[in-house]
Order: C-alpha cells, then structure tokens, then sequence
C-alpha cells in the first residue's frame, strides 16, 4: 500500500476563520449603490458573517458598509434588511 | 504483591468492571440498556461506595453518553462507556466523531440485535451498524479473553490515538460465570502506563487549539486516508503489544490461560485445528467455544477465530486458510440485501491474494436475535461446506 507521507494536523490553532476564505461558496454577490444607502449600519449588524465593515467617509461624512468579498457567502441579508433597498443581489458565476 | 492476581468466578459484566475499575479510567458515562445494563450498574456502585476515582457522569441518553466521553477525551484523559444495539446506534455520530478526531476512547458493546422486530438477545448486527467507523473492533469469545481485550485496548488506543471497541456477546458472556482473573491495579500499570498526551493536543484553556475543525474537498480525502493507513499499520502493534501483554501478565502470575488449544494466536486471530485442514470454519465471539467441542470429532476440519474485525487482518487469515478447499463462515449477521459482513470481506481477502481459483468459500448466518447454535448445526455447516450449491444459507432449525 502506497503511504501517505504528509500527515494531516487535525488539532489546529483558533483563528482559521480568517484563513479559510469562504467567499468561492457564494453563487449571488451583493452589491451596494452607496448613493442610495443612508449609512444606518442594519447590514453590517444582520451579516452573519461579519463580512461588512461600517467606515466613516469624511468628504460625505456619513459611515459607508465595506463588504469583504474573501468571506461574503451570498446569504442575501443585508439586502433584505436594507430600509432603502441600497443593496441588490447580483448572480455571481 | 502477587497473590491478588488470583482466580475468581465472576459475571462476566462483573469482570469488564472490575477491569474497568483497575485500570482506572477519568471519566465514566453511560446510559443503561440490556444487555450492557450489569457492566455500568457495577461502575456505579463502585463509584457511590468509595472503591473507585473516576467521575461517574449519569447521562440522558446514549448520544449523550458517547458525547460525554468524547469532550472529556478531547480534554487528554482516559474515559469509558458501554452500550449495546439500538444504544449504539443512537451513539453512531457521535461515533463516527471520535474516529474522526482521533481520540483514543475505549468502549464495551454487549452485542445485541437492532430492532425491528424488538430483540433483546445477541447477535452481531449492533457492532456492524457501526463497522466503517474508523474504530478498532476486538470480539471477545470467553471471559478472560474480555479482560484481557480491555486491557489490551487502552494500550492501543493512547499509543495510537485510535478508539477500540470491545465486543462481547450479550447475555452469553456478560451474563454467564466463569473463572478468571482480574489483573489488580499494580500489574496493569506495569504494562498501561499513566496517560498523557503531548501538549498542544487536547483542550487546554492555557493553551487553546481547535478539535473536529473544518476541512474542506482540499484536504478531506487525505484524512481519511490517514485514518485508513493508521489503522492498517495497527495490526502489527496489537500483534506486539498482545505478546508483551501476556508476558507481563505471566509475570505478575496473572496469566490465566486455559488449556493450550490453539496452533497460533497472536492476539489478531486464533487458529485450532489440524496444519492441513481440508475445511475451515470461520467464526467470531462467544460461538467459538461450541465449534471447537464440535469439531474434536472431525480430523481435517480447522477452526480461524477472528479477534480483531477492524482493521481486517487479512494477511494471517490468507496464511491460515491457504491449504483448504471449503471454507465456512459462520456469521452472526447480515448485510440485508448482500450476505454477512466477514463473509464479503473474506471474498474480497480471497479475491485480492488469489490463492485459490476453485476454493469453495461459504456463507452461514446463524445466531440471529439470540437463536442458540448447537452442536447439531455447527455438524450440518460441516457436512454442508464442501457441497456445490447456494452460498449464502441461514442456519436456524435443524
């Protein structure tokens, strides 16, 4: 029997889910049109991901959402949320 | 002091927890269920009366249970369970989990059959509901062999990072008495030292990792693989390790062996019987005893006790059975719709070492929801193995 030479570690440090990008898993993008959007942050606080980042904009100086796209799954949330349907979802293949 | 290491007659349950309690494990839980009930009743009462350390945790079912022995495993101490048929089947994610992250738990299945019908009696179809798990699976066939087996198993299981299941048979072996004895606290520590695995590789708050993480099509095959390829290689450490085993024991004055009956026996089969026997008869766990009364009487037959199921050691077994021309496998289960589970794998064992184009290579179901095998039967099989005709029979009046 040919022998697996590289073992696997199973027992692994906290903080892989930075490392592990699950954003490949998505098959809708959201998109946001930030003139639209008010800045009220219920994007940011429903992603169950974590993935938006509320950032202040200090030309407009209003907070603007910032989506990381290396671990947004799709899940559509933050468009549904959305009191001014800012956010669309997009297919994504 | 040596003179504790003497022969008792003793319940078969009674003997697995008094085993049980000498190599002295953590953390016990378990849920009751017939025919297990006696083993972790014992445990119990150990515990309430003073007699033993470890934490006895009571808990709500046997998913429960197996989860309870899990979590205290993956916090780097020795645990046990027991259970048996539809308990372990309640267990089997959690059994699966184990394998998965290797953890070296130790537990006792008092095999029963699985419902429906409602069976309470033995046969082997609770630990084949559960054969692909990635566990080692020892099948006891007396009482001594039982002890022996768990002490055996936590050896194998904390040196290897692999968990052993001990399969004895329901009401047949933990319900009936028989002399043995128990090695005492002092002898087992001589052979199973205390256990301590690396650190960074349990749960730990000073030292936080991550057990039964998440991996992906990238690298998933590979620890299945692993898996696989650890519990192969095994087989040659349970061979050295049951050889150490019996000669520690021996020195302790532990060594309880019955008369010599075997040719070989090196703690993954058992063969008795003539060196070149035209028919031999394959059988695992308590049935063994009838068979090798039956076959006294016949010249060329021989008889391969399977001790260890997973992983197959189908190298010793392809050695054994090369001279003869009918083999019978005797089977305390079915794989419904294909034909007993050691039968499929003896035809795979047979197929891949090619050493018999013409072998005429049989199936018997016997046994099944606590049905007695007598001699009568073991007699028919005898007579019935070297015939030409349907391969796969179930054997259950005569």
């Amino acid at each position: 029997m040919k022998k697996n030479k590289k073992r696997i570690e199973l027992v692994v440090k906290p903080g892989t889910s930075l490392k592990n990008k699950t954003g490949p898993w998505r098959t809708e993008k959201p998109l946001t049109d930030l003139e639209i959007c008010i800045g009220c942050s219920l994007c940011a606080k429903v992603c169950p991901d974590s993935a938006i980042t509320m950032k202040q904009n200090l030309k407009k100086s209003k907070l603007e959402p910032h989506t990381d796209y290396n671990y947004c799954k799709g899940c559509g949330l933050c468009a549904q949320v959305c009191p001014v349907k800012a956010i669309k979802m997009k297919k994504d293949y | 002091m040596i003179s504790k290491n003497k022969k008792q007659i003793l319940e078969g349950s009674n003997a697995i927890a008094l085993t049980i309690k000498n190599i002295a494990p953590a953390v016990v839980s378990a849920f009751p269920i017939t025919p297990q009930t006696h083993i972790v009743e014992d445990l119990a009462k150990m515990k309430a009366d003073g007699l033993a350390s470890f934490e006895y945790i009571r808990a709500e079912s046997e998913f429960a249970a197996a989860s309870i022995v899990l979590g205290a495993s993956a916090t780097g101490v020795r645990v046990y369970s027991a259970t048996s048929s539809q308990g372990l089947l309640l267990m089997t994610e959690v059994v699966f989990n184990i394998a998965g992250m290797r953890l070296p738990v130790v537990m006792t299945v008092a095999n029963r059959s699985v419902s429906a019908p409602i069976n309470i009696w033995n046969d082997h179809g609770d630990a084949m509901a559960v054969r692909d798990a990635g566990w080692i699976k020892f099948f006891a066939s007396n009482h001594q062999e039982s002890v022996n087996q768990h002490i055996l198993a936590y050896k194998i299981a904390e040196k290897l990072q692999l968990p052993v299941m001990i399969n004895v048979d329901g009401f047949i072996l933990t319900h009936s008495y028989e002399p043995v004895i128990i090695p005492d606290d002092k002898t087992i520590k001589k052979y199973l030292p205390v256990y301590q695995p690396p650190t960074g590789t349990y749960l730990d708050p000073k030292n936080p990792v991550t057990l039964g993480a998440f991996f992906g099509p990238n690298n998933y095959l590979e620890t299945r693989q692993m898996l696989h390829e650890d519990l192969m290689s095994s087989l040659e450490i349970i061979k050295e390790e049951y050889k150490l085993l019996n000669k520690t024991l021996a020195n302790q004055g532990a060594n309880h062996q019955r008369q010599k009956l075997s040719r070989i026996d090196n703690g993954l089969i058992e063969y008795y019987g003539p060196q070149k026997p035209k028919t031999i008869l394959i059988a695992m766990g308590s049935v063994i005893g009838t068979i090798l009364e039956t076959i006294k009487n016949f010249k060329d037959v021989g008889l391969l006790k399977i001790k260890v199921y997973r992983p197959f050691p189908a190298e010793e077994i392809v050695k054994i059975i090369k001279p003869a021309q009918n083999i019978a496998v005797l089977e305390k289960a079915i794989s419904l719709g294909q034909s007993g589970p050691l039968y499929a794998d003896l035809a795979a064992t047979v197929m891949a070492s090619k050493i018999k184009k013409n072998l005429n290579l049989k199936n018997y179901i016997v046994g099944l929801g606590g049905r007695d095998i007598t001699q009568k039967m073991i007699k028919e099989i005898i007579k019935d193995a070297p015939q030409k005709n349907n391969y796969l029979k179930f054997i259950g009046k005569i």
